[in-house]
């Protein structure tokens, strides 16, 4: 389950950033920054390389040493970025239902452009993305 | 389809309506309703260029704001455009655009020979000075959807009869 949500504009600034234990807040906000750097050099390769299908999905970033934390990535066509990261300890999160969580958020995030009241490149202030979010993050505890 | 009319008659109230308000009818105030519909398109744009995931529409559904999710490797300007004249014109008007010409030089031009939204009003040389007042939300939804996907560019469009028009792209190099 997810512990720390991130959603980064093109100019990699953060528009949206949630992470469940409050009390330790900056960590996450470190870990997510580090994960950047990782997501900028998947991109930058693949453009270089000839690959067909570039996926936007771009997978486990990195593990940290002690806390069983892992992040993962995602990337739209307009260069914003998801970046999530999970706590492995409890279940063996798959493959799969990360791909459906960046899914859910990809899909909320086109929600909240779609929204006349929402300009683009604002903090999203969206309840119902908040929920979304939200429901992501207690599903195990 | 019932639902594509809707979008024209939309389009024509907000065109009317913009031009209804001027009470200076020189040219300041009517380039100030033009950029104002193209600022609309733009915005427009900029939701409609946000590719989701599994579109579970089917793709004839008008004003989806659900592309197909094919339109992933945008690997150079051209991926784009082409993208602009299939997957955008067919989400938003049902029809492909008819034909796209470039220089290879950042300057593209894309003509579509039945354009739906000038379609029901003349074709021939009527009306043709009105034409350009609906074709500025047009341009700014092009510019909008192009500058989500990261060009920065300048549309402008030009009518040599209707319903025929020309959309001519300029890419920005920084």
């Amino acid at each position: 389950m997810a512990v720390c949500v991130a959603v980064i504009a093109k100019e990699n600034y953060p528009l949206y950033i949630r992470s469940i234990p409050t009390e330790n807040e900056l960590k996450f906000h470190y870990m997510v920054h580090t994960s950047l750097d990782v997501v900028d050099e998947k991109i930058s390769a693949m453009g270089k390389a000839l690959v067909d299908q570039r996926e936007l999905y771009l997978g486990l970033l990195y593990p940290t040493e002690d806390y069983k934390l892992c992040s993962y990535g995602y990337v739209t066509n307009s260069k914003v970025k998801f970046v999530m990261v999970v706590d492995s300890s409890n279940t063996a999160l798959r493959d799969n239902e990360i791909r459906s969580m960046f899914r859910k958020l990809h899909n909320s995030y086109t929600d909240v452009m779609c929204n006349p009241f929402y300009n683009p490149g604002d903090r999203i202030q969206s309840r119902a993305f908040d929920s979304m979010v939200t429901s992501m993050m207690v599903q195990v505890c | 389809m019932a639902d594509a009319a809707l979008f024209e008659f939309l389009h024509t109230e907000m065109v009317a309506e913009l031009w209804a308000h001027h009470s200076d009818p020189g040219p300041g105030g009517q380039k100030m309703s033009l950029s104002v519909l193209e600022g609309m398109g733009f915005r427009v744009g900029q939701a409609l260029g946000e590719s989701p995931t599994a579109s579970a529409w089917p793709k004839r559904l008008p004003l989806s704001p659900r592309l197909p999710q094919e339109t992933l490797a945008f690997r150079e300007e051209l991926d784009v455009l082409k993208f602009l004249c299939k997957d955008l014109w067919v989400a938003v008007f049902q029809k492909q655009m008819d034909s796209l010409r470039t220089n290879h030089q950042g300057t593209y031009v894309l003509q579509d020979n039945s354009f739906p939204l000038l379609i029901r009003m003349a074709s021939g040389l009527q009306y043709l000075e009105e034409a350009p007042k609906f074709l500025a939300f047009t341009c700014g939804l092009l510019r909008g959807t192009l500058s989500t996907l990261g060009i920065k560019s300048l549309v402008t469009a030009s009518v040599a009869s209707l319903p025929t028009c020309k959309f001519q792209v300029v890419i920005q190099k920084t």
